[in-house]
């Protein structure tokens, strides 16, 4: 999620587009039809996609990390082993956004050396620590959450292998959801201590939850380049309040409270209404300055590092099986 | 190190088709990187069928797939739409004949 | 001591292995070499845990005290652990995991293949499910070892040194104590005796592909089904039971 791409222009250089070409494909979009891989695309669109692509591939096999910080600590068989197949399908989605992207005339190696090199982002929301076993709820029950509510539009996106990467995900993600829900469940009506367990992980991830659909309309720097092309199909405040209004009953389904003394019902508008959301914040983590984002590229620099034998190993040894087959079929 | 952070050289891409079970064709599933058919065929295994999504994998590299040009779409599949009379629809058989 | 004491105990050892060595290969969560060994390895994993929770829930049944899986596997120290040495060992690098991966399946395959004609149905049941997972571990952990060892120089001695250290705990797989020889009396446990000529195959056939040489062992080391082990196994448990133990008798 982690569409926090679209929120940034499109910098690379103008391309002008023939303008016939252009219309086409304009006309395409607007009549809700898929572009495929070797259809003609503007260059900012193919940009567009990358760069939001990539950076939800990125923020999959990132967000491996925090929840990968309790599989050695799961309290139970079960839990570790419902922990492991979930991270699992993380690197899965991961592996089905490189794909994606690769269609785009990018290959995964490219995409993944753009991360290590800083150069491309992933969802700040994966910045934030995991400090209690709660928190593992609370990643599938409010981030996933949210992702969900960003993806579900995703699926209808103008980008065919985009699209049909996002049903798979999103399929797998309602697993992922609900049984984070159900660990806040079985912690709010467990033990005096697993309760304030719950509390505190709701404390600590619900404004960085709010801000993961990025900043408000009114200064969002989105085009409606993205949304005329059928990439973004809502703004950010409305799939936050879409948010909002689903998950404020379910925490307080769960007895516990939301760290926001201004939150409250709006009986006119039917909506939920939180107090101001701090987008300092936002900013700060999102330049690298969050609890975990020297951590986090740290982590996959070194794993990528530690790796490279392997691969090459794999790749040298995959040459000599083929000469020597080569050999053989020649004899 | 510092030497590896140039871009290594990428594996294979290979796409992958899943039988969802006995009596349907295989499907496009979607793609994977690997190095070899060997790993190919394992990593399709664990990346998708991970929820019994099938019975039969097929692998095949990508740079292998011959597939036809976009911009021949128009020249390789328009005429066939004015060919209405290949569908039974074309056809009326009067009501009394039933079900044909 | 009940009539069932052996079984349990023999239960328990199954389910302790298979726990220790999926815990271990889930400590890769995110740290594989790529993206689609990531889903390998925690598939790997996933099998050996949902074996050992199929083992322990069995073993506590015939104890009949009451203890569930969670009960056996967090609530239960060291020297009561009684799984083969060989899997407590650290991953090291990818070349140790996987050769540690490959061992346990040549190992293991051949023995749960026995054991699916054990006279106690349920080990039986079990050992026909975990047969199948460890044969497509014996033979992705197999196609790593050949990998590594035919590939570069450096890929080369790290599967050496890998198969080096590793196998000194080869020999253990194959010890039989009182417990175990009253089980294969009965008909209920295979002699791991019986698979020697199978495992050894394997053994020859992958090392060969991979160019490897079997180190020659004069002194195996053995001692994790009298809860001896190496000091590996305290951090293994001491990490994994941390939670569960701060909260007893909480529900998760």
């Amino acid at each position: 999620m982690y569409a926090q791409a679209l929120d940034q222009k499109d910098k690379g250089p103008a391309v002008i587009e023939d303008p016939e070409r252009l219309a086409r494909f304009e006309a395409r979009c607007a009549a809700d039809e898929k572009i495929e891989p070797k259809d003609w695309m503007p260059e900012a669109y193919r940009r567009t996609l990358i760069r939001q692509v990539s950076q939800h591939a990125h923020s999959e096999v990132i967000g491996m990390q925090p929840e990968g910080n309790w599989v050695t600590r799961a309290p139970s068989l079960k839990r570790k082993a419902v922990l492991l197949s979930k991270i699992q399908d993380e690197a899965g989605h991961g592996l089905y956004l490189y794909s994606a992207c690769e269609t785009l005339g990018v290959s995964r190696e490219e995409v993944v050396e753009a991360l290590l090199a800083g150069k491309a982002k992933y969802s700040s929301i994966f910045n934030y620590p995991t400090l209690n076993w709660a928190d593992m709820g609370a990643i599938g029950w409010l981030v996933d959450g949210a992702a969900i509510m960003n993806q579900i539009p995703l699926c209808r996106c103008s980008y065919g292998p985009y699209a049909r990467a996002m049903i798979r995900i999103c399929k797998e993600e309602s697993f992922h959801q609900r049984q984070g829900y159900e660990i806040m469940l079985t912690l709010a009506r467990g033990t005096p201590a697993q309760k304030a367990m719950a509390q505190d992980a709701l404390n600590r991830w619900w404004w960085p939850c709010l801000m993961m659909f990025g900043p408000p309309d009114a200064v969002s720097e989105h085009s409606s380049e993205s949304m005329r092309w059928k990439i973004k199909r809502f703004s950010n405040d409305d799939l936050r309040q879409k948010f909002i209004d689903a998950t404020v009953p379910q925490g307080l389904f769960l007895g516990l409270t939301f760290p926001d003394p201004e939150l409250k019902f709006n009986e006119a508008t039917e909506h939920w209404e939180t107090g101001p959301i701090d987008w300092s914040e936002f900013k700060r983590v999102l330049a690298g300055e969050g609890p975990c984002n020297r951590q986090r590229m740290r982590v996959r620099r070194q794993t990528e590092a530690d790796g490279a034998w392997v691969r090459e190993a794999a790749r040298v040894h995959a040459k000599k099986r083929a000469a020597r087959q080569a050999l053989q079929a020649a004899e | 190190m510092s030497e590896q952070s140039k871009t290594e050289e990428p594996m294979p891409l290979y796409e992958v088709f899943i039988r969802p079970k006995a009596g349907l064709s295989h499907k496009h599933v979607g793609s994977l990187h690997a190095i070899d058919d060997t790993m190919a065929l394992h990593m399709a295994r664990d990346v998708y069928t991970r929820r019994a999504e099938g019975v039969s994998i097929w692998v095949v590299r990508s740079n292998l797939i011959a597939a036809s040009d976009p911009v021949d779409k128009d020249m390789l599949f328009e005429p066939t739409a004015s060919k209405i009379y290949r569908h039974p629809t074309f056809y009326e058989v009067p009501e009394e004949v039933g079900h044909m | 001591m009940s009539a069932d004491a052996p079984l349990f105990t023999y239960c328990l050892r199954l389910a302790d292995s298979a726990l220790v060595l999926g815990h271990r290969l889930s400590e890769w969560t995110a740290y594989a070499p790529t993206l689609e060994e990531d889903i390998a390895i925690a598939n790997l994993a996933l099998d050996l845990i949902g074996q050992a929770r199929l083992f322990y829930d069995y073993a506590g049944k015939i104890e009949g005290q009451g203890r569930d899986e969670d009960a056996l596997a967090y609530l239960r120290d060291d020297r009561d652990y009684m799984n083969l040495l060989l899997v407590e060992q650290p991953n090291g690098d990818f070349a140790v995991t996987m050769m540690r991966q490959f061992l346990y399946a040549a190992f293991a395959v051949p023995y749960l293949a026995a054991l699916t004609r054990s006279k106690d149905e349920t080990l039986a049941a079990i050992a026909a499910k975990a047969e199948k997972e460890m044969a497509y571990h014996l033979r992705h952990a197999g196609e790593w070892v050949i990998r590594l060892g035919d590939g570069t120089e450096e890929s080369h001695a790290r599967a050496q040194a890998a198969l080096d250290d590793l196998a000194i705990y080869i020999d253990e797989f194959f010890e039989v104590d009182a417990v175990e020889q009253s089980l294969i009396d009965a008909g209920i446990a295979p002699d791991p005796a019986s698979v020697r000529s199978a495992f050894e195959a394997t053994l020859a056939h992958v090392l060969g592909e991979a160019t490897l040489a079997r180190p020659a062992v004069r002194t195996g080391q053995s001692g994790g089904r009298k809860g001896l082990h190496t000091e590996h196994l305290g951090h293994l448990l001491a990490e994994m039971q941390v939670l569960h133990r701060a909260h007893p008798g909480a529900n998760w």
